[in-house]
């Protein structure tokens, strides 16, 4: 059965890339819109060789890995805040729901007058996307516990520590999971965008670049690295993700 | 100066296992609710080994009645007593439950979630394994030692739950509908195996149940709950042989029981149901 659901998957996404060649191949699509699949892999091969992107690329995953770092920390430590108390749950109730359909991005230029044109201004980019997933995800783990383990908690005289060790923390972990996975995805769209809207620096800065100077060749070949990064990242979550003991059931 | 009135508290203790005295439990209202009565001046009093299981309308305060006698919750009046201590809010060693709802846990094998009280003890780990050695093999779940409760059927679940009780050789184990959410076969079966586990185990059993036949089946004595708020209107002794299974549903006597229970039992579901005038 996964054998199968892997092969469809695969040919879903071979049989899309090879459409995709012929259509530029046969000059269906304009070759200053798009180039073939085949030529942003050189592109890319190309862009690694010469290896001037490294710079880039490691100042950009540095900046997603600090958002990311940030919205874990602070979203799972405001999550139990509002799971414990009440109040706090029904005052930011409005606030989390609306979160999402707030423009992220006209928060930006607020972000460089207060943050400055560096790195800060992404972060806080990164983090405005992605800590509300990372918040929901750890309140809707810890109300998904059932109420039975705490009587079976309070049988097996667990103290608070325990408790959470042993019980609370392995139950809202596949929630956690996914909370994980979302906001580094989110990170990740925060600090890649805002580079290309505004910056000096950064992965979305070259793509950026190479779109301002119609390089279509090189602006694929660094939109192909960036799915590959994420792609990567997504891949090792998922690996995570199944080896969660029980299959991640809960 | 060893006189009568002096012994006799000695010889009630090693008769009477776990007790509600004069028991009422209040819920304070929520939701524009006003406070919720669940017992009312309950008693109850538990003989060491017996089987006794409690039937009544349903929402008549059952459950509460469990967790007084385990110490999971406090009473608002009178007291809980367990081998002649009261106690009150908490769980006393010695007391196993187990629930109708699934607590097993999902992160954790069959044998884990079997060891999981037990290794809180600090129990030698040899002693550890070889407890739930013998509780895999007394509830069947040789060869699932390394699954998950996701893998397992919800039949098998419960006796994962009932394991994780058994390793700890509770002397009183409660149960709440244990065997509620499975089907009419399994749950006839579930009800020999727990048969045998209390006449090899000796403790003592409460049993709450909907089922009358289930009741009359497993049960030595039955005491059967008004509605709410809940209290013992009559108590049963069903006078069956300790060595006995299932096929007791065969005899006669068996039928008429369950009559008896349903015919005490009619009225107070009516109430509880609304369908009195």
């Amino acid at each position: 059965m996964r054998g199968s659901v892997a092969w469809i998957r695969f040919a879903v996404v071979a049989g899309f890339v090879l459409g995709l060649e012929i259509a530029c191949r046969a000059g269906w699509i304009n070759a200053r819109t798009m180039i073939a699949p085949s030529e942003m892999a050189l592109s890319l091969a190309g862009i690694m060789a010469d290896g001037e992107i490294y710079a880039s690329l490691s100042m950009t995953v540095l900046t997603i890995l600090g958002a990311y770092a940030i919205s874990v920390t602070l979203g799972t430590v405001l999550g139990l805040l509002i799971h414990r108390y009440d109040v706090l749950r029904r005052a930011t109730a409005p606030i989390l729901a609306a979160w999402y359909a707030i423009p992220s991005f006209a928060f930006y230029p607020l972000f460089i007058v207060l943050l400055g044109f560096g790195r800060p201004a992404l972060v806080a980019l990164g983090v405005k996307l992605a800590i509300v997933s990372m918040i929901a995800a750890t309140i809707d783990g810890l109300d998904k516990e059932r109420r039975v383990f705490d009587k079976v908690a309070r049988i097996a005289q667990l103290g608070a520590l325990a408790r959470i060790r042993l019980i609370t923390l392995p139950a809202a972990l596949p929630h956690l999971m996914t909370g994980l996975k979302l906001a580094f995805v989110y990170s990740f769209i925060g600090v890649v965008a805002g580079e290309f809207i505004l910056s000096t620096a950064g992965l979305g800065y070259e793509i950026a670049y190479a779109y301002d100077n119609y390089d279509t060749t090189r602006m694929y070949g660094l939109i192909l690295l960036t799915c590959v990064i994420a792609a990567l990242i997504n891949s090792c979550f998922r690996f995570y993700e199944r080896r969660l003991p029980g299959g991640g059931v809960r | 100066m060893t006189s009568v009135a002096a012994l006799r508290p000695k010889v009630v203790a090693a008769s009477v296992h776990a007790e509600l005295l004069g028991v009422s439990k209040t819920f304070p209202g929520s939701g524009g609710q006003g406070p919720v009565t669940a017992l009312d001046g309950l008693d109850i009093s538990l003989r060491k080994g017996e089987f006794f299981s409690v039937v009544g309308p349903s929402g008549c305060g059952k459950s509460t009645l469990l967790d007084l006698l385990a110490g999971l919750s406090a009473p608002s009046q009178g007291r809980a007593r367990f081998e002649g201590q009261d106690i009150s809010g908490t769980v006393p060693p010695g007391i196993g439950v187990v629930f109708q709802e699934d607590a097993s846990f999902p992160w954790l094998t069959v044998s884990d979630n079997i060891a999981f009280t037990l290794r809180r003890t600090g129990t030698d780990p040899a002693e550890i394994q070889r407890r739930v050695d013998y509780a895999i093999g007394f509830m069947g779940l040789r060869g699932f030692e390394k699954a998950y409760p996701a893998q397992l059927s919800g039949g098998m679940r419960q006796r994962v739950c009932i394991g994780r009780t058994l390793v700890m050789q509770p002397r009183f184990i409660l149960m709440d509908e244990p065997f509620g959410a499975l089907d009419q076969q399994t749950r006839l079966l579930m009800g020999d195996e727990l048969l045998r586990l209390w006449r090899e185990t000796g403790a003592t059993v409460f049993f709450i149940t909907h089922a009358l036949d289930e009741a009359n089946l497993l049960s030595d004595r039955i005491g059967v709950m008004s509605a709410r708020p809940g209290r013992i209107i009559d108590t049963i002794e069903t006078g069956w042989p300790r060595e006995r299974d299932s096929r007791l549903a065969e005899r006669g006597e068996f039928g008429q029981l369950t009559a008896r229970l349903w015919s005490l039992l009619r009225e107070e579901s009516r109430i509880a149901l609304g369908m009195t005038k």
